[in-house]
């Protein structure tokens, strides 16, 4: 049996972050956009059935980049704890930031324990109160940190050039159609590497789009907004074409792991 | 809550049942998990009483009197019993109201639980079956007199049409045709329907014969509540179709009951039905 080496804190922790932002960075982005009657969530997801975005509660969102199978423990958790507490005291009880709360000790203990391998994912969990002034959007990464975002919050593989275009293009207040025509638009914008930019048209029935509504009448404010009424709302934006690699959300590891890329485990003892 | 982590059990997959899920981490939420002393309990908390349920074309009613009551005493004038089990289908309780109420409150979350974890909703067999499991695990607290009897109503997305489900304590499910009435009050709201009741009426038609039937549990049973004019309390009325349920705005059902009053003015046992047989 090999000798166990030595291995600072510093670099155990930071080849663990290297590690888990890796594997987000291989999925597709996700972003969230307040808007004028609430938060609206856009993603390029072809499949129907597995979802980034999800509802929680009434008033509560959630939506993920990263290991599906990481990200869908999280959210059944998180639908657990909801409904458990709603159930107990009341629905006006069920808070996000109590949401973000477990989901960021739980991230966080995971990350820094030695004996497992960090999530590889990153969440937003969104919140509408009775105005826009009361939405929240809260950001969780993969060590348990949470950021209060304001206006529009991108995560996941171009996460910057994405962040980058809604700098320019975001209003605060807009409509549905307006804030959903930016955030497709951004997800659709890609920077070459010769410093050159490229929009693409994503196809509406490759979107997965869904808004927490606060002018729903339902107690549950969130939905889906399917390709029917996607195409209504953006209108005639030209030929569309579908991404050149369709992401793999079952199996977001879709680039054959290079040696060396094992999950950093503390050697035992 | 003192560990601020996610428990473990809520990470692992597995049952989409918040109740299954609510036995196993918190069995003391559960309504039926609580231990009654022996000796009969019924006496102790209010009852509920007269639900009715009637199905029309595209869709299904469900109403219900206002009134509970605990011996001879009106223990509530204003209680509401019919309540929405989730976007398509209705619940209305007759029995202990206070065990009721809890175990209509697990079965909204039951719904909504499954729907957001499967991503997708239950049949309504499947709703109704769930119930009845709710029902079932109270059977030991309705033999010390806390009964809870349920009556289900909703919108079938996948047959098109209204469907109706009637419980006994022990957890049977039926599936009624037509029409169904629980509670104190059901044989003489049965016995009115039956009479009224045709399956070509409209949404409204269906509620002012509802409404009508719960008139005439009323003037025979003393534990359901009639229309309180005085006090401008009427029953509650949900109706479901395809769209969705809805419940009646107050004012809507005033107006029925305002109806069906001023017909019993000169009339007081309510509309006749024609003697001859298939007469329209």
């Amino acid at each position: 049996m090999s000798m166990p080496f030595y291995v600072s804190p510093e670099q155990l922790m930071k080849d663990r972050a290297d590690f888990a932002r890796k594997g987000i960075g291989r999925g597709r982005s996700v972003v969230a956009v307040q808007y004028a009657d609430g938060v609206l969530f856009v993603s390029e997801n072809p499949s129907q059935a597995l979802h980034k975005v999800s509802e929680i509660y009434d008033r509560i969102a959630f939506a993920a980049v990263g290991r599906y199978n990481e990200f869908e423990n999280l959210r059944i958790a998180g639908v657990r704890l909801a409904d458990m507490r709603g159930y107990a005291y009341d629905r006006r009880d069920v808070t996000g930031r109590g949401l973000a709360n477990a989901y960021a000790q739980t991230l966080g203990t995971i990350f820094s324990s030695g004996g497992e391998k960090p999530y590889e994912v990153e969440i937003f969990v969104a919140e509408i109160g009775d105005a826009p002034a009361d939405d929240q959007i809260y950001r969780l990464t993969y060590d348990g940190q949470v950021a209060d975002e304001h206006g529009y919050a991108v995560m996941g593989g171009q996460a910057d050039t994405v962040g980058e275009y809604l700098r320019e293009h975001y209003t605060e207040g807009a409509s549905l159609d307006d804030a959903l025509t930016v955030a497709v638009a951004a997800l659709g914008h890609t920077s070459a590497d010769n410093g050159g930019s490229e929009d693409r048209v994503i196809p509406t029935e490759d979107l997965e789009v869904a808004v927490l509504d606060r002018t729903r009448t339902q107690p549950r404010k969130f939905a889906r907004l399917r390709p029917t009424r996607l195409d209504a709302l953006l209108g005639d934006r030209g030929p569309a074409t579908h991404a050149a690699q369709p992401e793999q959300l079952g199996e977001p590891a879709e680039a054959p792991a290079p040696v060396g890329d094992e999950p950093p485990i503390a050697p035992p003892g | 809550m003192t560990d601020p982590r996610l428990p473990a059990a809520f990470l692992q997959p597995g049952t989409s049942s918040f109740s299954d899920f609510l036995a196993a981490q918190a069995p003391d939420l559960l309504p039926s998990r609580r231990a009654v002393p022996q000796g009969h309990a019924g006496d102790l908390a209010p009852h509920g009483t007269t639900i009715v349920a009637a199905t029309f074309p595209g869709g299904v009613v469900m109403a219900g009197d206002r009134r509970a009551t605990m011996g001879n005493i009106i223990a509530q004038r204003d209680i509401e019993k019919v309540f929405p089990a989730d976007e398509f289908s209705a619940v209305g309780i007759a029995g202990t109201a206070g065990l009721a109420v809890e175990m209509v409150r697990l079965f909204q979350t039951e719904l909504e639980h499954y729907e957001k974890i499967e991503g997708s909703t239950l049949s309504m067999d499947g709703k109704s079956n769930r119930l009845a499991a709710l029902i079932r695990s109270n059977l030991g607290m309705a033999m010390q007199g806390l009964a809870v009897v349920p009556l289900f109503a909703g919108y079938d997305l996948n047959h098109g049409q209204g469907r109706i489900f009637s419980y006994d304590v022990t957890g049977g499910r039926y599936e009624e045709t037509a029409f169904h009435s629980v509670g104190s009050g059901s044989l003489f709201a049965r016995g009115s329907l039956k009479k009224l009741y045709r399956d070509d009426f409209s949404a409204d038609q269906t509620v002012q014969a509802v409404v009508e039937a719960l008139y005439d549990a009323a003037d025979d049973d003393s534990a359901t509540g009639g229309p309180d004019i005085t006090r401008r309390i009427f029953p509650v009325v949900q109706v479901m179709t395809a769209d969705g349920g809805r419940r009646l705005a107050d004012d809507e059902v005033a107006t029925i009951a305002d109806r069906v009053i001023a017909g019993r003015m000169t009339r007081p046992d309510g509309p006749t039905a024609p003697l001859e047989q298939g007469a329209r």
